[in-house]
């Protein structure tokens, strides 16, 4: 056989296995969460009692659906504001610069970091000082866990923002500043719309990042499966409900963590979705 | 000159490999392994006394500490010789096993109630109290209930913070089992499991969160696994037994709960002892295992060297070996009972204990 051929077969079947692989775990979280849908119908999606009490067992996902929204949301909030701030220092005002290159550097390192030690950081650190602040009596909540997960994502949107940024034609930059533009002009008339679809990308991205993001939220946000009634109300998260409770879980309950773990799949891929959309109605 | 390299080490691998196989294949016909997995409370004590058997009997044991759902499971799906599980197994959990499962009990732990009180030695806490506290009912600390019972000590003005477990867990369903014995309103607004749902609190992941989140939280109190406590010397609540004493949790007191009647397949919650001196909050941990061995072609060797273990690790030299990892060991009765329900187990209907 030609190596040309045998590229082409393995290319094949390493596809193939990517689409049985997702379509398989796609079959079995269906399949795991029919007994939940079979006892509660399509309510369990917008009820909100999460009672595992033998004899009273009541299941519902909102509390969790609830939990993964805000704080990823409140996660978002933060981060544009501070990585668009990050990614315009690094790749265009102090482009190539020793400062700007150590920043850069040390954006890298910050996505790298596991998430257990942003929990550590949160639990050890983040939490005590919320607390120092008289914000909440404890620290646990919705919104420390947010924070923490903004400082976790803030890496991912501002590394991918700065790529797709530097790579916008210096020919039109140059053509922008000839015609009189400021530099403050040429950002925002020229960089950031040539590179918008790149950079809503990138916040996407991090937001799903957020989205599925369980060991740093399930040490910060208290673990309570109610629906947050404020910011600094504790709450749960579909991720970190499934990592806390599995391992003991049977029956209906189990199903039911296998039901919030497909509507999680069904959130993240709409999130996708979306964001694919958004890219190309941009571009 | 690197393909010279790359063949030598392809060789050195194979070879390795080679020899490997031929070791374990060996071994295999001299020694039977035992596959154990579940819960993680008696997991230090079983590490001890499974290598100390291993040691002296050559039989080789593992054990995973998935919890107790996942023994269970493991067991139901027989991928494992025997199951652990810190909550006994109703009837009708039992009716879904292909076949009959029997209990042994193996050691006793404790829940006990932890607090972070600066400057405050030791607080006495009535069922009344406890159940106010995890109600949610108090919420001071300096609350003229608690107040009125710990005169002696200076109660601080701090919120009430209670800590509880997040994961699904055996210490979670001793306590809750408790607090159902002593507490109409819990019963009916939490009730009895391995998870529930909680009126006020924090979630944080096994006993090491719980202790740690305690620790970090002034005014925190939660309830923790006795073998970690004890272990780490954590300032605990002394709680108030049936008889009405205020007892500490110590190896001594959590025994004594199993002092009194234990029903023959052993399958009894131990909190709220009636003996004197009884810690209200203990409880057995079980090792399950099918009552007739011979299933889904199990060799007699492995269902022999199954009972031949656990009728050691009931044992006095096993049992011993409980307080040093602060569990409680078997009083005598639940010693008896664990023997016979031991002789009963069958392979293809004969016993295999002599």
């Amino acid at each position: 056989m030609k190596s040309e051929n045998i590229t082409k077969t393995l290319l094949l079947i390493a596809s193939v296995i990517v689409v049985l692989i997702s379509t398989g775990m796609v079959f079995s979280l269906i399949n795991g969460a029919i007994p939940t849908f079979k006892e509660f119908g399509l309510s369990f999606i917008w009820s909100n009692e999460w009672n595992p009490t033998e004899g009273n067992e009541n299941y519902g996902a909102v509390p969790f659906i609830a939990g993964t929204i805000i704080t990823s949301m409140i996660a978002l909030v933060i981060c544009i504001p501070l990585s668009f701030a990050s990614f315009l220092f690094i790749g265009e005002y102090f482009k190539g610069t020793f400062i700007a290159n150590t920043l850069s550097a040390l954006v890298d390192l910050l996505a790298g970091i596991p998430s257990i030690i942003y929990g550590l950081w949160g639990f050890y650190v983040l939490r005590p000082f919320i607390v120092e602040l008289g914000l909440s009596p404890q620290g646990f909540g919705i919104f420390t866990a947010g924070l923490i997960l903004a400082i976790m994502i803030i890496p991912y949107a501002t590394s991918i923002s700065k790529e797709i940024i530097t790579m916008v034609p210096n020919e039109l930059k140059e053509a922008a500043y000839s015609l009189g533009a400021t530099q403050f002009e040429v950002i925002f008339r020229v960089v950031i719309p040539n590179a918008k679809s790149g950079i809503v990308a990138g916040f996407i991205l991090a937001f799903g990042r957020a989205l599925g993001e369980t060991m740093a939220v399930t040490m910060l946000i208290g673990n309570a499966n109610v629906v947050p009634d404020g910011l600094f109300s504790t709450g749960n998260t579909m991720a970190s409900v499934i990592a806390n409770q599995f391992g003991e879980a049977d029956g209906l309950k189990l199903s039911s963590l296998i039901a919030i773990g497909l509507l999680l799949f069904v959130i993240t891929g709409l999130i996708n979705g979306l964001g694919k959309f958004i890219i190309k109605k941009l571009s | 000159m690197i393909k010279n390299i790359l063949v030598s080490l392809a060789i050195l691998v194979a070879v390795t490999a080679c020899q490997n196989g031929a070791k374990s294949t060996a071994n295999d016909n001299k020694k039977v392994t035992l596959t154990a997995a579940g819960a993680t409370f008696p997991m230090p004590y079983y590490n001890l006394v499974f290598k100390k058997y291993t040691k002296s009997q050559g039989t080789l044991l593992t054990y995973g500490g998935i919890g107790s759902g996942g023994g269970i499971r493991s067991l139901k799906d027989k991928v494992v010789d025997f199951g652990a599980s810190d909550a006994f197994l109703t009837d009708d959990k039992i009716a879904e096993f292909s076949a009959p499962v029997v209990h042994i009990p193996t050691c006793l732990g404790a829940v006990v109630v932890a607090y972070n009180l600066p400057g405050v030695d030791q607080i006495k806490l009535t069922n009344g109290l406890l159940e106010g506290i995890f109600m949610g009912d108090i919420t001071k600390w300096n609350d003229a209930k608690i107040k009125e019972l710990n005169q002696e000590v200076n109660l601080p003005d701090l919120d009430i913070t209670v800590v509880f477990r997040s994961d699904g867990s055996g210490t979670t369903f001793i306590f809750s089992d408790f607090m159902s014995k002593i507490s109409q309103k819990w019963a009916d607004a939490v009730g009895l499991g391995k998870s529930l749902n909680w009126p006020v609190g924090i979630g944080a992941k096994g006993n090491p969160g719980v202790a740690g989140t305690i620790n970090q939280t002034t005014g925190a109190i939660g309830y923790i696994g006795s073998e970690y406590a004890l272990a780490q010397k954590i300032s605990t609540a002394l709680l108030q037994n049936a008889a009405g004493n205020y007892i500490e949790p110590t190896i001594e007191s959590i025994s004594a709960a199993a002092k009194g009647e234990i029903p023959a397949d052993t399958r009894v919650m131990l909190t709220n002892s009636d003996a004197a001196d009884a810690y209200p909050i203990s409880g057995f941990t079980w090792i399950l295992l099918y009552k007739d061995q011979a299933y889904d072609g199990r060799s007699y060797a492995q269902a022999e060297a199954t009972v031949t273990f656990l009728d050691w690790l009931i044992s006095a030299e096993a049992q011993a070996e409980a307080p040093k990892v602060n569990y409680a060991p078997l009083p005598t009765k639940a010693v008896t009972a664990a023997k016979e329900i031991l002789k009963n187990v069958t392979y293809e209907g004969k016993a295999i204990l002599k």
